[in-house]
């Protein structure tokens, strides 16, 4: 075994990009600072004036939050659940991409305590949240831990950050078997709570009489959405990182083409479970639900809804097929990210103009404060994800290392 | 609560008395446009045929204070329930404003206080005094005017008594010059309520969700939901 100084070295790429803070750094997070104090502003404001300062109203009393609380959830959820499912599949290639979408979280953890703030979801769905939240921080922290007691010797001047964190990690033959079962149970623990989170955030919806969410399919349909999303987010973020911190010797294209691969697979079943969805309401469904379906195939929703199916399937399902190259990804994923949102909002939005009784209908518009608070949550993600990587590697070094030794060791 | 829609003349007094009565703020032109005008009881007015033949139908829609509550269950901190007295209360002070209630209703008959309430001068010293205050962010919606049937029943119990049929009129009831509106016990069996409900001519709305309203309309003919 390497010493600790050896292993550093060796992952110079690695561990460069936490020691600078260029202009780049700075033009990156002065703008996305900028935008999440404004949604904190226009919270407040909110908080102090009501909710009236939205757009929603009667009949239309869930909006943009939700659609954002839908899309936010789904792509932090993704990132642990993939991240565990690849460990126990022990598939080598998920390795250098685990850390970087572990990160969900660190925003999320403001995400939830916002929301809890003004207008919590329901009592599951809080329940759940909290336990996920909980369950993958120590997920994602037990895995680093290796790590930061290497950056613990590394970096003397950061040792207040570090060495409370690295439990006093010195890599002995015990400790080493101690966090394998500790990853292994936790790696079992998140799969069912990452799958129950977007169950019940589906259920918010499906357990309701309003026309279209009342849908048996909704549970696995939103936890294939919620994948799909963050998949693409995943990839959209590695790729970005191995642009801007020089990562390419280890973000290699053929783990990307493997994501590429995973995507694809999540492109068809999110498309069969769409179809699926919509068939059923066409062909047998009540008056109240075939309404709420015209307005989104032809009537007033129709354009949002054919947008998202081309960004969620049209454009990405032949790129994935013919052209699984990087730019490709990226183009796909960005889509895909885009066209789920629109997803969730076509999913929302619909049922309440048009809910059972006919007289009742409304319209909506969303207000300056809700647009605010999309951008900085936006803005608020990408930031929480821009100042971890600073503090704390983004690929994992020690299971780089390990599983450069077991390559090494018996070479295919 | 039986509504007859026959008798019904479209004249909106009992929108009128119900907001007088309960205290419900009046949105304003530019909110109504938001979608955050309040009515307890709603008013809708439908125009059916084309001239010559032109049928106007009207339809009170109050809370249905359902016998299986769609709106109760989902709320996290049962902040609404449904009461001894079949009535689907919501306790102001215990909401949070998730409003999964409003959503989950079928009626759409929840309503949101999406500001704080503010009153002009002149209407301050018309408000009533019986009622609760609804601060921003909470739902409310009818309740059958509980603070009569409270009075009521405080009455009754002062001069040991059971309450007699039609002693209890909410505002809508009490106001309607066609009398259209008949409030009652359905439990009890000699109510003039209950005798109405059972008249070929009653339908409750949605019927077939299995939510047991407890507003029964009379009508003529068949009603198409539509």
């Amino acid at each position: 075994m390497m010493d600790s100084e050896a292993i550093a070295r060796k992952h110079e790429k690695i561990l460069a990009p936490m020691t600078r803070a260029g202009r780049m750094f700075w033009a990156t997070v002065i703008p996305l600072a900028a935008i999440f104090l404004w949604s904190v502003f226009a919270f407040g404001w909110q908080y102090r004036s009501g909710l009236g300062e939205t757009g929603m109203g009667h009949p239309v009393s869930w909006a943009f939050y939700l659609v954002n609380f839908v899309f936010f959830i789904g792509i932090s959820h993704a990132g642990a659940l993939v991240s565990a499912v690849l460990r126990i599949t022990r598939a080598g290639w998920g390795t250098p991409f685990g850390r970087a979408f572990d990160l969900g979280r660190s925003s999320r953890f403001y995400w939830v305590a916002l929301h809890a703030q003004f207008k919590s979801p329901l009592l599951w769905d809080f329940t759940c949240i909290m336990t996920y939240f909980t369950v993958s921080v120590i997920f994602l922290y037990v895995l680093m831990v290796p790590d930061i007691g290497l950056l613990r010797e590394r970096f003397p001047n950061r040792r207040w950050l570090y060495r409370p964190l690295s439990l006093g990690w010195t890599g002995t033959e015990k400790e080493w078997s101690t966090i394998g079962k500790a990853i292994g149970i936790l790696c079992v623990a998140v799969i069912p709570i990452a799958v129950s989170v977007h169950t019940v955030v589906s259920w918010v919806f499906g357990m309701q009489t309003q026309p279209m969410w009342h849908s048996t399919i909704f549970a696995p349909y939103f936890v294939v959405g919620a994948i799909y999303s963050g998949i693409a987010a995943i990839i959209v973020v590695t790729l970005a990182l191995r642009k801007v911190y020089h990562l390419e010797d280890y973000l290699k294209p053929y783990h990307f083409n493997n994501m590429g691969l995973l995507l694809l697979t999540f492109t068809l079943l999110w498309a069969y479970f769409t179809f699926a969805e919509h068939l059923t309401v066409g062909y047998s469904g009540g008056s109240a639900e075939q309404a709420v379906l015209w307005s989104k195939l032809t009537g007033k929703y129709a354009l949002l809804f054919w947008i998202m199916a081309v960004l969620c399937f049209v454009i990405p399902f032949p790129i994935l097929i013919f052209w699984r190259t990087l730019p490709g990804l990226l183009i796909s994923s960005i889509c895909i990210i885009v066209g789920m949102w629109i997803e969730r909002y076509t999913i929302i939005i619909p049922s309440f103009i048009e809910p059972r009784l006919s007289y009742v209908r409304g319209d909506y518009m969303p207000s300056w404060v809700e647009w605010s608070m999309t951008a900085g949550l936006a803005a608020g993600f990408t930031l929480a994800f821009v100042i971890f990587s600073k503090l704390f590697p983004v690929i994992s070094i020690w299971e780089t290392e390990k599983e450069e030794r077991e390559k090494e060791s018996n070479p295919r | 609560m039986v509504i007859d829609l026959d008798r019904c003349t479209g004249c909106q007094a009992c929108v009128v008395a119900c907001r007088q009565e309960n205290n419900v703020l009046f949105a304003g032109e530019d909110e109504a446009k938001l979608g955050r005008a309040k009515f307890w009881m709603n008013f809708i007015s439908e125009v059916k045929g084309s001239y010559p033949d032109v049928r106007m139908h009207f339809f009170p829609i109050p809370c249905m204070q359902c016998d299986h509550p769609p709106c109760t269950k989902v709320c996290p901190v049962e902040a609404t329930y449904k009461n001894p007295e079949g009535i689907v209360a919501h306790i102001y002070p215990r909401c949070i404003g998730v409003r999964m209630c409003i959503s989950n209703c079928p009626y759409t008959v929840r309503y949101f206080n999406w500001h704080a309430p503010s009153w002009p001068d002149e209407y301050k010293r018309g408000r009533n005094p019986d009622v609760y205050k609804r601060r921003k962010g909470v739902t409310e919606k009818c309740n059958f005017c509980i603070q009569r049937i409270r009075k009521a029943k405080w009455n009754a119990k002062r001069e040991k008594r059971k309450l007699h049929d039609g002693e209890v009129i909410p505002a809508c009831a009490q106001t309607c010059p066609s009398e259209a509106i008949t409030f009652g016990d359905l439990n009890d069996p000699k109510s003039r309520v209950l005798k109405l409900s059972k008249s070929r001519r009653a339908f409750r709305l949605l019927d077939d969700l299995g939510t047991e309203p407890k507003v029964y309309y009379l009508k003529e003919g068949e009603w198409d939901d539509g």
